[in-house]
């Protein structure tokens, strides 16, 4: 399958192996940002490829991991509700919120219904103008503009009874904290191809200036991914610290601009709680105030919930890299996709689940 | 929850945990697909199963061609040729008189096909609200030939994995006719009956172990159940599962794995290493077979676990999943 093959080939996967292993002098330690990019490094055993040359530490990116628990807890609520149509990409219905997930409420007769875009949310409020219909609005950059759209047509249309739960965060504020933690041992980032294929990659310049950090933009297939850590290593060996970009058959340096003005005519940036990390100022989205009336949490009368994480999930830990999900104590014993504490072991962006699914040998 | 009739860990754990120590007995618990009984010196194969799809009518197929094809294939999965089927439909209120026609014939035609009679049924109707348009149960017997034992418990070391054909296209089917996921190019059902199939295996070498045809939770699952109960791990080769391109654009688009995805005209046998030429052979000469292939070997190590030497050169564990395969978020 074209752009697929190619990206995939053992061949050159192999001569890029010998490319980093030839140009680390040391063991560097590598973050990748997107959960998409950890299920590939497992899943091609691209760490087992490069052992000596680099130790690859996961990062925050999986939208799913990081929606706060209370959200969850409100979804669930929501769904709940009399005469409501809760909306969902798949991902978010097996994430654990504090007394059972979405697959749950729905066994117990919530109306929950998997999507594959906010607009078919948007198709099925036309088609049920008796029913409150609510999206589940998570994600970072990239799924904000989609979002954004469901609401500029909801709007524009007058459906009413459409609203959307949003849990919208961005990546540079959560890169940023990573790089002002003490504990961090992170020396280059891959910075996530897709979410700067739509956002385009200046604020990850200014990330590597003001950090003195390598950053290389990659893509999400086992040869993309063996590239950017090449230019990560050769960057370090060299003493570089610049921005690189080896997704560039997908991303520009301003990304998509329709997209772009289509999530700030729709959000504002605003301060937003990670799971498991806390509140990062201005590291978020919301509605402008003009698009108040589709906030399922004004809509639903929803205030602030104080909920507590699970004391034995450490995902926190994990989402900052600082924590390999096979080292937590939990991991595939009192954790499992069966029995999951949190949300990365159930994700498919998430680093737990990821190790799970490919890194445990019986 | 709907999970636990996904075919995955979930289906796995409800069985094991109500319905087998309900109903134990040495038949029940060998857990193959059909039940193999011996009455009077003849070996019947016995099997029931329901269909609960959305849409009813999908590209390649109806819950109707469906519901014969299900336990027709789960008859030939014992090596047993199918003889006679039961037929029973609970119908939603509302359901219209055409639709329940139009399934009527679709069965009609599909048994024909295979040479099978529908013998006796029954029909429910329920309240508006309590069902989803039309559910059919169908259950089958068949004759096993004299001397054939398939067993999912079979499978030994140093055995072979045999393939009928390219994977995951009925699953695809169905999740591009629900609404709100159209795609440009329509995959279709495989939805078939395998019985002639089977019998040309069989005619070809009875040093056949086992076979299972991979539906709700795909490859993946017929293979994980077939190492749990013969107690050996398997090891397939991705670069040998074919998968239509159609098939693994939609997968790739939706971050679904073409292994877990549910084939409704497909088999895995495992056999002796001797006799998998000649069975294969025998397969490429019929319709259905004609990709078929070796994709993988039996092995003792590490018993129960199934694991993939992938195209790219690596190898990682196929496991249950515990329940449906979810799309992703981007």
């Amino acid at each position: 399958m074209k752009y697929l093959d190619e990206y995939r080939d053992p061949a050159i996967a192999r001569a890029l192996a010998r490319r980093i292993n030839s140009a680390a002098n040391r063991r560097w330690v590598v973050m990748e940002i997107c959960g998409g990019q950890t299920h590939t490094l497992m899943r091609y055993g691209i760490d087992e490829m490069i052992p000596n040359a680099v130790e690859l530490v996961h990062g925050p990116g999986c939208p799913v991991c990081v929606t706060p628990l209370e959200l969850i807890d409100k979804a669930i609520a929501i769904s709940r509700m009399p005469d409501v149509i809760f909306t969902s990409y798949g991902d978010m219905l097996r994430v654990p919120g504090s007394d059972m997930d979405l697959f749950g409420a729905r066994a117990n007769g919530a109306d929950v219904r998997i999507v594959y875009s906010p607009l078919d949310a948007l198709k099925i409020a036309s088609a049920n103008p008796g029913q409150r219909i609510v999206f589940f609005g998570v994600g970072f950059e990239t799924t904000a503009p989609a979002n954004a759209m469901a609401i500029l047509q909801a709007a524009e249309h007058g459906i009413a009874n459409f609203s959307m739960l949003v849990s919208h965060v961005l990546v540079p504020p959560a890169m940023r904290l990573i790089l002002e933690s003490p504990a961090h041992r992170v020396q280059g980032f891959i910075a996530p191809g897709h979410v700067c294929a739509i956002a385009g990659f200046s604020a990850y310049e200014d990330l590597a200036r003001e950090f003195n950090i390598p950053i290389v933009v990659g893509g999400f297939e086992p040869v993309d991914l063996l590239e950017a850590i090449a230019m990560l290593v050769e960057q370090l060996e060299s003493g570089r610290a610049e921005l690189e970009n080896q997704y560039s058959r997908s991303v520009s340096r301003t990304g998509n601009i329709a997209a772009q003005q289509a999530v700030s005519r729709v959000f504002t940036v605003s301060d937003r709680k990670w799971r498991g990390i806390g509140e990062i100022g201005r590291s978020g989205l919301r509605l402008r105030d003009e698009f108040l009336r589709f906030d399922a949490e004004k809509v639903f009368h929803l205030g602030p919930l104080a909920v507590e994480e699970p004391k034995e999930c450490r995902s926190a830990l994990v989402l900052q890299g600082l924590l390999k999900p096979g080292e937590c104590g939990a991991f595939g014993e009192r954790c499992t996709p069966m029995t999951p504490l949190g949300a990365p072991m159930v994700s498919s962006e998430g680093a737990c689940a990821a190790w799970y699914r490919y890194k445990r040998h019986a | 929850m709907l999970g636990h009739g996904s075919g995955g860990r979930l289906s796995a754990e409800l069985i094991r945990d109500i319905f087998l120590p309900a109903f134990s007995n040495p038949i029940l618990d060998r857990l193959d697909d059909q039940a193999v009984l011996d009455i009077k010196g003849l070996r019947l194969a016995f099997t029931t199963d329901s269909f609960v799809v959305q849409p009813l009518i999908f590209p390649g197929g109806d819950i109707g061609s469906l519901a014969v094809h299900g336990s027709v294939n789960d008859l030939a999965m014992a090596g047993a040729w199918p003889l006679y089927l039961s037929a029973a439909f609970i119908a939603e209120e509302g359901l219209s008189r055409e639709t329940l026609r139009r399934m009527a014939r679709s069965m009609a035609a599909a048994a024909s096909d295979a040479g099978v009679a529908i013998v006796t049924g029954d029909t429910k109707v329920v309240q508006k609200g309590k069902g989803d348009g039309l559910f059919i149960t169908t259950t089958g017997i068949g004759l096993v030939p004299e001397g054939l034992r398939l067993s999912a418990d079979q499978a030994r070391p140093g055995d072979l994995v045999i393939l009928s054909g390219s994977i995951g296209e009925h699953g695809i089917a169905i999740l591009s006719s629900r609404e709100g996921l159209e795609f440009e190019t329509a995959i279709e059902s495989d939805s078939a009956a395998l019985h002639t199939l089977v019998a040309q295996m069989l005619g070809a070498s009875r040093n056949i172990r086992c076979m299972r045809d991979p539906t709700r939770g795909g490859l993946s699952s017929a293979l994980n159940e077939i190492a749990a109960q013969s107690r050996v791990s398997i090891r397939i080769d991705e670069k040998r599962i074919p998968v239509r391109d159609q098939v693994r654009g939609a997968c790739e688009l939706l971050g679904l794995d073409p292994l877990y995805v549910a084939n409704e005209g497909k088999l895995v046998a495992v056999a002796a290493p001797e006799a998998a030429d000649d069975i294969v052979d025998a397969m490429r000469r019929h319709p259905l077979g004609r990709e078929a292939d070796v994709i993988g070997v039996v092995g003792a190590d590490h018993p129960g676990l199934v694991t993939m030497w992938t195209a790219f050169g690596s190898s990682r564990i196929v496991d249950l999943l515990p329940g449906d395969q979810l799309p992703r978020i981007c």
